[in-house]
């Protein structure tokens, strides 16, 4: 019985229980080498973002006027994201955004999805690392694009002060509009993503290690209920399944939507 | 003794942070559904809107688990 845990949770730092943040430690892939940052963890955002490319590729490769049945596929999932997000929110400007929505929709649904798929079982946003390096990119790309259109004082006037407030909540608004615009913004947009997958692979660890010292407990009521316990974290994935999908929409949509705030022309 | 019980009190306080998030996005999904069904074809406006007031309400849940990691 002790073989589950590998193939449910091979890439933990540390199985023993209860599960604790520790649990989500990196291992050095080449230990001794000096190289320890290159971990199993990073490894398997590499390979994630390899995945998206090459997906990409694949899709977009020798394109036809009539559509083949690889061409359709590909095509079918850029309009979703198109008109859903990108037109749905950016209105008429979503042109320039739409490479960099569909890259990083689909990066963060490959890393996602890496959580419930055999080899990995585990999501690259549970490190916050990763999710705070995408949201950085999001506010860098949200800041330059309204600094790009307004200039800078202009944009910081536009983000940090609402039409219509009287001058005496001057003082008062600025710093809040100033706080909940640049700083609040890119850091929940971080925490978002890692926290629902960090939580989600916490409760999965929770029922396969809990389940697996209960099996090897060696009473038999204990063994059943773990053999309960296992079978539940399948429940828990497919859970996590819908949660990895619903986090990579949010993303797109919060990263399109505060693009959209930071272009979009006072009234 | 198989498992003890250890851990930390923050986790209560977690607990607790998470009812108002967990009021708010049952309100938000509630008003889709009374809207879906008055009106059902403006599910689709109404659904765009509910995604982000789910994530802003959300983030206070996520404000809380972080917390209660942290401190």
């Amino acid at each position: 019985m002790h073989n589950i845990v590998p193939l449910l949770l091979p890439l933990e730092g540390d199985t023993s229980w209860p599960p604790s943040a520790a649990s989500f430690n990196s291992r050095p892939l080449f230990p001794g080498l000096g190289i320890d940052w290159v971990n199993n963890h990073m490894m398997q955002a590499v390979i994630g973002a390899l995945l998206v490319i090459a997906i990409w590729l694949i899709f977009s490769h020798r394109q036809t006027v009539v559509p083949g049945k690889r061409q359709f596929l590909g095509e079918m999932a850029y309009n979703l994201v198109r008109n859903s997000i990108g037109k749905e929110i950016l209105g008429s400007e979503f042109r320039p955004f739409m490479p960099y929505l569909v890259a990083i929709i689909s990066f963060i649904l490959v890393n996602n999805l890496f959580g419930e798929l055999f080899l990995f079982m585990f999501p690259t946003f549970s490190k916050i690392g990763y999710a705070y390096g995408l949201a950085l990119m999001s506010w860098l790309l949200y800041n330059a694009v309204g600094i790009k259109k307004y200039g800078f004082g202009h944009y910081m006037k536009k983000m940090t002060l609402p039409d219509g407030v009287p001058v005496g909540l001057w003082i008062l608004i600025i710093p809040l509009e100033f706080i909940s615009n640049f700083v609040t913004r890119p850091i929940t947009l971080a925490l978002r993503l890692f926290a629902n997958l960090f939580a989600g692979h916490l409760v999965i660890m929770v029922f396969v290690i809990g389940g697996t010292m209960l099996i090897e407990s060696g009473t038999l009521f204990y063994a059943a209920a773990g053999g309960v316990s296992i079978l539940f974290s399948f429940a828990i994935f497919a859970l996590e399944l819908l949660v990895g999908c619903l986090q990579a929409y949010i993303f797109t949509v919060l990263t399109a939507q505060y693009v959209s705030s930071a272009i979009a022309e006072e009234h | 003794m198989l498992l003890e019980i250890g851990g930390s009190i923050n986790m209560i306080g977690y607990a607790l942070a998470t009812l108002g998030p967990a009021i708010g996005v049952a309100w938000i999904f509630a008003s889709v559904i009374n809207g879906t069904a008055r009106q059902p074809e403006a599910r689709g406006a109404m659904l765009g809107t509910a995604w982000i007031g789910f994530a802003v309400v959300e983030a206070l849940a996520i404000i809380g688990i972080a917390l209660a990691f942290v401190l």
